[in-house]
């Protein structure tokens, strides 16, 4: 079997008597889009921040690319490839849709220590920035204000900023939220086809768009994860019917 | 448009060019320009007039433009709200003081283990206060820019207060009276008691500081910094430390405001405590909002416009002060902008 390129390894984190994590293992193995399925406050979003950084495991670790990360910065982590996209857009509001993309480029390059060159001049720079925002499909609005874009145009950006840092490893949070349907079957189209760059962690509610992507799914119900499988063996988990997806088609 | 380069029609072609960049110039270009030349006539007009008091008043604006440029540095890119600026600008003062006071009464400022002596020429001067001031800086931010917000502001404030008291209570350089310095200090070729050739030096430094600013604010590292202002997660998570951007944005800043203490102790040939005390690090601030936080020559139309105050309601009443409280109040409640904000609009997402 390949080595995965991430390997959370007995993971546990509480708030107080709130337990988000609860020893969760999981992998994420070259090539592939892992999905990470669970209701409402299952602790998605809080194990992506302890697999990025910003967020400590009370216990167990984090392996990414063969190297133990726990102890790593957020910063350090996605100099050493990690690529995140926020639940909630987290850009910077005032700049351009451009002025975003050309720093995720920067931060790709690894130093923004240059103090005289004007940066959005940089034409190595504007190219990769530029080629992102295609990827997506904002290349139009490269130079609205960010504040000025939908939610689902963020969320665009968001995905356009982690390509510029060409990551080794995607770690997605609900990036299809607010897309509208086109907005979602583009950006499925899009991920498909990513995983050859970088497997993708991804965490979404959508269950058809789930069902359709993933190669592996894991169900995070009450911080502990019921099951990992592929998406028949998901579908097919009792377990998974009666905590997940029973409720899903309850509410349907 | 396209423009042929074909020599007969250069002339044309030639006022096309110059009329479509005039039609181009935003606004906040036609702003800065003006103030720049305003800057320049007044003195000007004063040195023909023969009113030496004019130039130098038109000098401290312009000294304390460069106070304003280098806070507005980590203020308004940065997003650092110092509230210790003094400590800096009060530190070039000191560096002005007791370099031209050992120069002054022939003495070296440290016998042992080596010998440091004393100097009069601004350009060592000048060196010295910038590199002490990066310096202080680099300690003051090392330890204040692990906190953030109302505590940061607390921090440096007590930073500045720290050296205020300090200043105050060595004796060996004047304690609380300060030190006066007989002649200003040199600068090759020219004759600095002249008000207009000192002038001179003062409007080139502040020229030279903000060519600095608008560089910095559009390099690679401007954009980062920006970046950390608006969104830290979104800065780390392209691999970039905010701690590391903010602490080299306070150095540079410091150093500027540093620079500028320098010269104003050499402008009044004096230097006390006062240029530590929190009113000083206060009206350092109330030039970049009056002007217009983030806006690269925003200190200098609030500098300007305090220098105005100061002069006119200042004849009108001993307590100015509190109109100037007004005024800015005002500014903070329906200008945010500052004067940038309310004449040129919001600053372009991208230029
Ligand atoms: N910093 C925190 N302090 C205290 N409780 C927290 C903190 N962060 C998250 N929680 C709690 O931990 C639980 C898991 O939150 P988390 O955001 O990880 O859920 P999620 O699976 O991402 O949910 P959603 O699908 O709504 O995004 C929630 O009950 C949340 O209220
Ligand atoms: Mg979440």
């Amino acid at each position: 079997m390949t080595e995965p390129v991430l390997d959370i390894r007995n993971v546990s984190k509480s708030f107080g008597a709130l337990v988000a994590s609860e020893g969760i293992n999981l992998d994420v193995r070259p090539g592939e889009i892992h999905a990470l399925i669970g209701p409402n406050g299952a602790g998605k979003s809080t194990l992506i921040k302890q697999i990025a950084g910003g967020l400590q495991p009370d216990s167990g670790s984090v392996v990414f690319d063969g190297q133990d990360v726990t102890a790593l910065t957020t910063a350090a982590r996605a100099r050493l490839g990690m690529g995140r996209t926020f639940q909630i857009s987290s850009l910077a509001m005032d700049y351009s849709v451009l002025q975003n993309v050309v720093l995720g480029a920067l931060g790709r390059r690894g130093t923004v220590f240059r103090f005289f060159r004007p940066v959005m001049r940089d034409r190595e720079l504007l190219a990769q920035a530029r080629a992102a925002l295609v990827e997506v499909g904002l290349e139009e609005m490269q130079n609205m204000r960010t504040s000025e874009l939908s939610h689902g145009q963020r969320r665009q950006l968001e995905v356009a900023v982690a390509l510029t840092l060409a990551p080794k490893i995607f770690l997605m949070d609900e990036p299809m939220a607010g897309l509208g349907m086109e907005g979602s079957r583009r950006l499925m189209g899009f991920l498909d086809t990513l995983r050859q760059r970088a497997p993708i962690l991804l965490v979404e509610h959508d269950m058809d768009a789930v069902f359709q992507l993933a190669d592996r799914i894991s169900v995070l119900v009450y911080g502990s994860i019921i099951a990992t499988g592929t998406v028949e063996e998901i579908r097919a988990n009792p377990q998974v019917r009666a905590a997940y997806l029973g409720e899903e088609e309850a509410r349907s | 448009m396209k423009i042929q380069p074909d020599a007969a029609q250069f002339p044309l072609a030639f006022k096309t060019v110059v009329l479509a960049g005039f039609k181009a110039a935003k606004p906040e270009v036609l702003l800065n320009a003006a103030l720049m030349l305003a800057l320049l006539a007044v003195p000007l007009w004063a040195w023909f007039a023969d009113e030496p008091f004019l130039i130098t008043l038109t000098t401290r604006a312009v000294i304390f433009a460069i106070a304003g440029v280098g806070l507005n540095f980590a203020l308004g890119f940065g997003g650092l709200v110092s509230l210790g600026h003094a400590a800096f600008f009060g530190l070039g003062g000191y560096v002005m003081g007791v370099l031209a006071y050992h120069a002054q009464t022939y003495t070296a400022l440290l016998d042992w283990p080596f010998v440091i002596e004393g100097s009069r020429s601004m350009l060592v001067i000048w060196l010295v206060a910038i590199l002490l001031s990066a310096l202080l800086a680099l300690g003051i931010g090392a330890l204040s820019l692990r906190t953030s917000g109302v505590y940061f502001i607390m921090i440096t404030l007590a930073f500045a207060q720290m050296l205020y008291y300090f200043a105050i209570s060595w004796p060996a350089y004047g304690g609380e009276d300060g030190l006066s310095i007989y002649v200003r200090n040199s600068f090759p070729g020219l004759n600095t008691m002249a008000p207009i050739q000192f002038f001179a030096i003062c409007f080139v430094l502040l020229i030279l500081v903000l060519l600095l600013v608008k560089f910095l604010a559009r390099s690679a590292f401007g954009l980062a910094l920006g970046a950390a202002r608006q969104n830290e997660e979104r800065v780390q998570a392209v691999g970039q430390m905010p701690y590391r951007l903010y602490l080299i944005a306070f150095m540079i800043s410091g150093s500027i405001t540093g620079l500028a203490g320098a010269l104003f102790a050499d402008l009044n040939r004096f230097v006390s405590p006062t240029m530590f005390s929190w009113q000083t690090s206060g009206e350092i601030m109330v030039f970049v909002i009056l002007g217009g936080v983030g806006r690269v020559f925003g200190p200098v139309a609030g500098a300007a416009l305090f220098i105005l105050l100061e002069h006119s309601l200042g004849g009108l009443s001993d307590y100015w002060h509190v109109y100037l409280g007004a005024i800015l109040l005002g500014v903070v409640l329906f200008a945010r902008g500052g004067l940038y904000g309310m004449l040129t609009g919001r600053e372009a997402a991208h230029d």
